[in-house]
This record gives C-alpha cells, sequence and structure tokens, in this order.
C-alpha cells in the first residue's frame, strides 16, 4: 500500500553522522543536503556558491567519496557519515595539513570557494600518493571547483604541498 | 533555487519501486544520482509532484561480465565504472568516456542509468552505447523488454521508456578481437557538457579491411546520433587515411546541429569532422596494434 502524499510530504527526523558526531534534526524531503548543513546543524563552513552543480563549493565527503551536497537531498543521507570543511581542523584548531599548505601557498583570497576545494583536495589525498602525480592529475582533481580570485597556481602548488607533508 | 515540495518515496526494492512507477506514472520522477534532475528542480525547470529515490535499491547497482558484453546495474555508479578492472579491459570505450563525465564528485553520484533515461544529447554513455549497439532493459507492469540503443533516445531529454517503466539494466556489448576505439570531445571548461563529441569504433581482419565500424556523435543533434554515411565510408574498404578522410567529411555532411551561445551549427560541424577524423585515427592505430598487422 503507498504511503498517502500528505504523509509522504512530511518533514522527518534525520540521523547521521557528521564529522564524528552523531546528530538528529528535521528536514523536509525538499531540503537540499547542503541547506540542512548549514540551517539545521549550523555547519556554515559549507559553502553555497551556484546550487546547481556548477561550482564546487559545497563539496563535503559523503560514505567516504566527495560529493556535490547541494545535488543531495537532506532526506537520502539519513544514516551515512558525512565530512565537511569543520572535520578537518584539529580538537585544538591547529590546521589540518591541506589547510595549512592552502595559506602557505597563496591558495585562497576571498575564501568563498576554499571549502569546497579543501574538500575535494582531502578527497583526492586519501586515494593518490604524492609521488606520481602530476600537475595534470592535480588539475584533473580541482577541475569541478571553480575560483575567481587565485587563477589556481597556488592551489596547485598547495596540492602538491599538502600531498607532500601529508605524506610524512 | 530550491526545489518545490514533493511527495518523497523511498523504496528498497526493485518491486516496491515498479508498484510506486505503477501508481504514480507522469506525477513522479525516479530519482538515481541525481546530478542532472536535482539541478533541474533547484532551477525548478522540473517541477516533480513525487519522487521515487531508488538509491537504497542495492539490487539495481552491479557490473557483471556476460558472455556477450557487460550487464550494468541502472543504479551503478559513474565512479564505479571509472574504478572497474574488468570495464578496463572489456570495453575500453566506455572506460575512456566515462572520465568526460562531468568531474569526480559528479561520477561518486551520477549513475549509468540515469545518463541514459535523462538522455541529454550531449551526454557520453547514450553515445557509447548507441557506438557499440548496446540495449538497456526496461521494467514495467507488464514485464520487461529490451530497447536497442538506436530506439531509446527519441529527442533531447525524451526517451522512449513509458512513464511506468524503469531501467533496470545497460548492456554494453563486447565488439570482436581486431577493433579499436576512441572517445573524444571538446568542452569549453573541462567537465562541462560537450560541445561535441565522437565515440569511434573500427574492426579490421587480417587483411586491414575494415568489417565493422561506428561513428557516433554527441551534441551534434536532437540525440546522439550515428553518422551511417560515415560508417558507409568505412566497412568494406581497406582502411587508410584515405578512408579516414572521407569518413569524417561524410560525418561532417550528415550532421543537422542545433546551434546555440557556445557554439554556431557551423562551429560545432566543422568540429564534429575533425574529432572524428581525429578519433577513427586513433581507433584504427588500436585496431592494428590489436590485431598485430
Amino acid at each position: 500500500m503507498i504511503e498517502p502524499k500528505t504523509r509522504a510530504t512530511r518533514a522527518r527526523t534525520l540521523h547521521l553522522n557528521v564529522n564524528g558526531k552523531r546528530v538528529a534534526a528535521k528536514a523536509e524531503p525538499r531540503m537540499l543536503l547542503s541547506d540542512f548543513l548549514r540551517h539545521e546543524l549550523g555547519l556554515t563552513g559549507t559553502h553555497v556558491g551556484c546550487e546547481h552543480g556548477v561550482c564546487g563549493c559545497c563539496t563535503i565527503l559523503y560514505n567516504g567519496v566527495p560529493i556535490r551536497s547541494c545535488l543531495m537531498l537532506a532526506v537520502q543521507a539519513r544514516g551515512s557519515r558525512i565530512v565537511t570543511v569543520e572535520g578537518l581542523a584539529n580538537e585544538d584548531g591547529s590546521l589540518h595539513p591541506i589547510q595549512q599548505a592552502f595559506l602557505d601557498c597563496h591558495g585562497l583570497q576571498c575564501g568563498f570557494c576554499t571549502p569546497g576545494f579543501l574538500m575535494a583536495t582531502y578527497a583526492f589525498l586519501k586515494e593518490h600518493s604524492a609521488l606520481r602525480m602530476t600537475d595534470e592529475e592535480i588539475r584533473v582533481a580541482i577541475a569541478g571547483n571553480l575560483c575567481r580570485c587565485t587563477g589556481y597556481q597556488g592551489i596547485v602548488r598547495a596540492v602538491r604541498q599538502a600531498a607532500q607533508t601529508m605524506k610524512k | 533555487m530550491k526545489p518545490a515540495a514533493f511527495a518523497y518515496y523511498e523504496p528498497t526494492t526493485k518491486a516496491e519501486a515498479l508498484e510506486l512507477l505503477g501508481e504514480l506514472r507522469w506525477g513522479a520522477k525516479v530519482l538515481a544520482g541525481g546530478q542532472s534532475l536535482v539541478p533541474m528542480m533547484n532551477m525548478r525547470l522540473a517541477k516533480p509532484e513525487a519522487i521515487i529515490d531508488i538509491n537504497r535499491v542495492k539490487e539495481l547497482a552491479y557490473i557483471k561480465e556476460a558472455e556477450a558484453g557487460l550487464m550494468i546495474g541502472a543504479l551503478t555508479r559513474q565512479r564505479a565504472i571509472e574504478r572497474s578492472r574488468v570495464v578496463k579491459k572489456r570495453s575500453p570505450l566506455l572506460a575512456e568516456a566515462i572520465l568526460f563525465v562531468g568531474h569526480p564528485p559528479i561520477r561518486s553520484r551520477g549513475s549509468v542509468g540515469g545518463s541514459l533515461a535523462h538522455a541529454d544529447p550531449a551526454a557520453e554513455l547514450p553515445a557509447v552505447l548507441l557506438a557499440l549497439d548496446g540495449w538497456v532493459h526496461a521494467t514495467g507492469p507488464s514485464g520487461t523488454r529490451r530497447i536497442p540503443a538506436a530506439e531509446l533516445f527519441v529527442g533531447p531529454l525524451l526517451t522512449s521508456l513509458q512513464p511506468d517503466e524503469l531501467l533496470t539494466e545497460a548492456w554494453f556489448p563486447f565488439l570482436p578481437p581486431g577493433t579499436g576505439t576512441a572517445f573524444l570531445e571538446v568542452t569549453r571548461r573541462h567537465g562541462d557538457f560537450a560541445l561535441v563529441g565522437v565515440a569511434a569504433c573500427l574492426t579490421i581482419d587480417q587483411q586491414g579491411i575494415c568489417t565493422r565500424a561506428a561513428v557516433a556523435l554527441l551534441g551534434a543533434g536532437e540525440t546522439q546520433v550515428r553518422s551511417a554515411q560515415a560508417e558507409a565510408c568505412l566497412v568494406g574498404y581497406q582502411m587508410d587515411g584515405q578512408a579516414i578522410e572521407a569518413a569524417a567529411a561524410a560525418a561532417m555532411a550528415s550532421l543537422e546541429p542545433v546551434g546555440d551561445i557556445h557554439g554556431s551549427p557551423e562551429y560545432r560541424k566543422q568540429v564534429a569532422g575533425v574529432l572524428t577524423r581525429r578519433a577513427l585515427g586513433i581507433a584504427w592505430g588500436r585496431a592494428r596494434r590489436r590485431s598485430q598487422l
């Protein structure tokens, strides 16, 4: 028997794991995961640029893989493990090697796109060895993220530096 | 930039998904990876009354090697195709084309079935299916039917799937020994939808005569198209640079691309000719290496 439409439209409570912590909050089916993270959980580090999957600002890790959080409904994330940019820095506030590299290499200016770049880089470095990494591979890995300030040179340098520090 | 309200259904089995689809029909959209549907909903170009989210229907995600080809479940992620050894080994054209689909975060979610059912005329996977003479399986209330790629894509964002049918599986046939394939496209920016692209397959016999050719173009018409004219310049002929030139010219002449802000019809036609020539050249080289000529 199919659930009546009025019930299927209603908000529901979602339980999920965000940055290693168990959380629960309500969401209507039409709420995007990006808005759920920002408005319901208060994690405003995930930025919302274009809201149609082009700019990459809202990139997060969903069950270990990078995704656009503006292209997923919050209800779909029920029971999942999510890592946002807030999950990168250590408890004591010291920066993650990727964040440090972006700081060192002038990988950001206005900072709007930075959370997306950090998460895309994080996902990329989880899967790739720093030793055999070409500039081309780095550029392909971050091609889904747009930055209007840096000209990308600093970002590519930052990804390479992060790869080297994380290897140590 | 927020979707309009909809009723949300989350089946966990294929049977349940089909029951929902049968009941809700036109009012419902099937949500797989959501990499095309959700942007359209965000921009309210699509306002479905109901969403049938098949992401928890695990039985629809698989890559199986059969005798005739690869059977790929509709919910198989593009990322899984990209990382699959069996795809790389048995269907090099699919393996090559998948890297042109969006970016890594898009491919983490985007599905094979979604790409085919969405039928964007500039998408890569429909062209691959068409070039390989593949087909899909669609299940509805009266059972499962097989739809050849040539009959699946009807118009821009339009397929021959019925409203109560679910695309469940795609078949990417293997090509005979002595085959080389290539995929190329031109985009404004990395990962964008292609202005024009081409999937090319060439099979040659021991004497170097072409026995099968496929030239499938994307972004060059209302749907992905096979250029029969280009293929006619190849099949039955001794393969050489001249045959490829003739095929590229024929492909160019056979197209009626639509122009938009990113490229005029003339420009797209020109690019289609150039890409066809290059792709056939690469495919021919690969075919020769494979047949040791």
